[in-house]
């Protein structure tokens, strides 16, 4: 839980868009096996560049985001176990 | 001889498998642009030379050897040959899109694992240029110690030089190790998938993604929705407006024959089989081949662009408030075709609570079945006018239809959520694919399936039942001055259902129509055109049957049907795929029971709402 806090690091779900960022940790113990899983299979790993491109129109959830070359939709509430470091603006 | 040898498709979804599998095999497997099309292992023939041939396995798409859906489990048994699948394949080719290197890698990485035969397909080597990535297949064959072959699909380029390497690859003795699975975890794999990625990316030209301009309009938090909105609304409106003069020409030519065949045939009961029971009923039916296939035209072409995705990603808010998974929109967008292949689909859902809960909501999605009862029903009963700005009333109430069929979803979904089925539903993960141009090929096989489809059980089921109805109202024969519907045996059992359906409006052309609709769906519109042919046996020839319509029911009572098409559960396929998806009667019986409550309630509503406002 170290990284976590250190004050440069945000939750991807508070990560504007179009900002460039890559990920520092994630927190698997609070996502479900099967959503932990899914994750993993999408290529969720520190150190991969992150960027959130869109926003659902209800809430703002979905995210739509790009991990490396792949874009997925992921619900906030799965964002929010991605802590991630934006690239200098 | 020896047994012909066994090759299986694998890779990430949407790679490309099933387009390569049908440019080997000539096969015409379902091709779409979003993950989760093949749920299940489609086998073709693939030709290797003269006389030779390998067993060839298209599979559905998966993320890794560990399954996290009940569709990924299919493909794990078959390339490590457990359960059912108990023959390992002898070679398999393993599907990458080469614009998505670092991400596919990892599981091929895993399969090439598994140390059987193994070729690469490279593929989507065209949208990898277009992303401005230069990818060397040399160096990924260095990397990953097997045959890598750069394919186009969709253009059918590399495909002879893929079957070239599987020949050879089949033809070259090698032991094959038993399947024992790898034992990395992803994340070392996934590493490793992307020092070679690095490896074999020669060039990347950063480019102005297509996609993602496109997306900053059709995801727009704004403008998303409306697009959507007014992307929906224009296919039911087309699919009055559009249909209108294939259609007419397609009943024009159906009644003109049918006259002439009355005109022909002596007086009987052959020519009542003929007139009353072939050209009144199947005819009647047949007349809305235009307003399915113009459904369907936009379905594929949604499809085939990576539209679809695009409106999961816009409902799922919605969705999640209703407790379903993100995942489910798929399905019950494919229910808008037929519910049997939306249920199948649930496969792609990981939770078994989501799925049972979307398999349950999947018959209130309006099926292409319905479209001939309520295009029939609206046309005799809704004037066609406009309602301002060229909006069609007909298309508006059609969009009505099967938007209370949507609405009754989620509120269902809701309850179920909070009461046989609780669960979170919390979940809402999906590749977003890159957008495509339409295939003609693809949209052009799927229309025809379509035709086909429709054309066939027309020509079995509904014809069958419409047969078999025509003889039940036919016999026995009625007394002078007597209504031959009533006096037979149809009229009979008739009577009987109508004691229930009475209070909510149906008369006794109704109840003799529901009960062999269950059959299939438009077989109501053939039980209706059949009696009302015996009935009107001293009218002068032939009338449409919306004029028929139009003379003998009340609008109220026109309503009430309508509502009860919305959730009626009116297909034995339905309720056996729900059967063999849930394993056991319990859930398909549990269906039926509630589909029939809601469609009772909802006619019973609307003709008495109807009623009240001096519609009855
Ligand atoms: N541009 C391009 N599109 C392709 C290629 N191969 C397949 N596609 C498209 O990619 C999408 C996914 O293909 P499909 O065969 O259904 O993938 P599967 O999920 O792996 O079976 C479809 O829209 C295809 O038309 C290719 O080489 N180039
Ligand atoms: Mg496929």
């Amino acid at each position: 839980m170290t990284k976590a806090n250190l004050p440069d690091t945000l939750a991807l779900d508070q990560l504007a868009v179009g900002v460039r960022a890559h990920i520092s940790d994630i927190d698997w113990s609070i996502l479900a096996v099967g959503d932990a899983l899914r994750l993993k299979n999408f290529g969720f790993d520190e150190g991969v560049a992150i960027e959130a491109l869109h926003l659902g129109p209800f809430g703002r959830d979905p995210l739509a985001v790009k991990v490396g070359r792949m874009t997925v939709a992921i619900r906030r509430a799965h964002a929010a176990a991605v802590r991630v470091v934006p690239l200098a603006a | 001889m020896t047994p012909t040898k066994l090759v299986a498709v694998a890779g990430n979804p949407n790679a490309g498998k099933s387009a390569l599998f049908n440019a080997l095999t000539g096969a015409r497997q379902k091709v779409g642009n979003y993950p989760g099309v093949t749920v299940e292992r489609h086998a073709g023939r693939l030709r290797l030379g003269e006389d030779r041939f390998a067993e060839l396995v298209d599979l559905p798409g998966a993320y890794s050897l560990d399954p996290g859906s009940p569709d990924e489990a299919v493909t794990r048994s078959v390339v490590m040959g457990e359960g059912e699948y108990e023959r390992l394949p002898d070679a398999l080719v393993i599907v990458l899109d080469a614009a998505n290197l670092d991400n596919h890698l990892r599981f091929a990485l895993q399969l090439i694992g598994l140390g059987l035969p193994t070729i690469v397909a490279l593929n989507m080597m065209d949208l990898a240029r277009r992303d401005g990535l230069e990818v060397s297949a040399e160096r990924l064959s260095e990397e990953l110690g097997v045959p890598v072959i750069e394919t186009v699909a969709v253009r059918r380029k590399g495909i002879e030089e893929l079957r070239l390497a599987i020949d050879e690859t089949l033809a070259s003795p090698r032991d094959i190790r038993p399947g024992e699975g790898p034992v990395e975890d992803i994340l070392t794999l996934q590493r490793r998938a992307r020092d070679i990625a690095v490896k074999a990316i020669i060039s990347e030209t950063p480019v102005r993604r297509i996609t993602h301009r496109l997306d900053g309009i059709l995801l727009h938090p704004l403008i998303g929705p409306i697009i959507l909105a007014l992307l929906l609304f224009t296919i039911f409106q087309a699919v009055f407006a559009w249909a209108a003069p294939p259609a007419d020409a397609l009943e024009g030519g159906v009644i003109a024959l049918g006259e002439w065949v009355a005109a022909t045939l002596p007086d009987g009961w052959l020519k009542s089989l003929i007139v009353d029971g072939l050209f009144a009923g199947v005819g009647a039916v047949v007349v809305f081949l235009p307003q399915i296939l113009i459904l369907f035209l936009f379905i594929l072409i949604l499809e085939s662009t990576g539209y679809m995705v695009r409106a999961a990603f816009l409902m799922d808010r919605l969705m999640s408030h209703a407790g379903l998974n993100g995942r489910a929109f798929i399905p019950l967008l494919s229910s808008f075709a037929c519910a049997v292949p939306g249920i199948m689909a649930t496969r792609t859902i990981d939770d078994p609570r989501d799925r049972l809960t979307t398999i349950l909501i999947a018959p209130l999605m309006t099926c292409s079945a319905r479209l001939p009862v309520y295009a029939l029903i609206i046309a005799a009963f809704i004037p066609n006018r406009t309602v301002g700005w060229g909006i069609g009333l007909q298309g508006l109430v059609l969009f009505g239809l099967y938007a209370a069929g949507v609405i009754g979803a989620l509120v269902v979904a809701t309850m179920l959520r909070r009461s046989v089925v609780k669960g979170t539903g919390g979940s809402f993960m999906m590749e977003m694919p890159k957008y495509q141009l339409p295939q003609l090929r693809d949209v052009a096989i799927g229309l025809w399936q379509r035709a086909v489809i429709f054309l066939r059980r027309a020509g079995t089921i509904i014809l069958a039942t419409t047969v078999i109805l025509w003889a039940l109202a036919s016999f026995p024969k009625a007394a002078p001055g007597e209504n031959q519907v009533e006096a037979s045996i149809a009229g009979h059992i008739a009577s009987g259902i109508e004691v229930v359906v009475e209070p909510i409006g149906f008369n006794r052309d109704i109840s003799l129509a529901l009960l062999p609709a269950m059959a299939a769906r438009e077989v109501a519109v053939a039980a209706i055109g059949t009696v009302y042919a015996l009935d009107a046996e001293d009218e002068e020839g032939l009338a449409t049957l919306e004029e028929r319509l139009a003379g003998r029911w009340s609008l109220a009572t026109a309503l009430a049907f309508l509502a009860w098409f919305v959730f009626a559960p009116q297909c034995v396929s339905t309720i056996a795929v729900t059967r063999r998806e849930t394993n056991g009667w319990k859930w398909p019986a549990f269906m039926v029971g509630y589909l029939f409550a809601i469609a009772y309630v909802a006619a019973g509503i609307t003709y008495w709402t109807a009623v009240a406002f001096g519609l009855g």
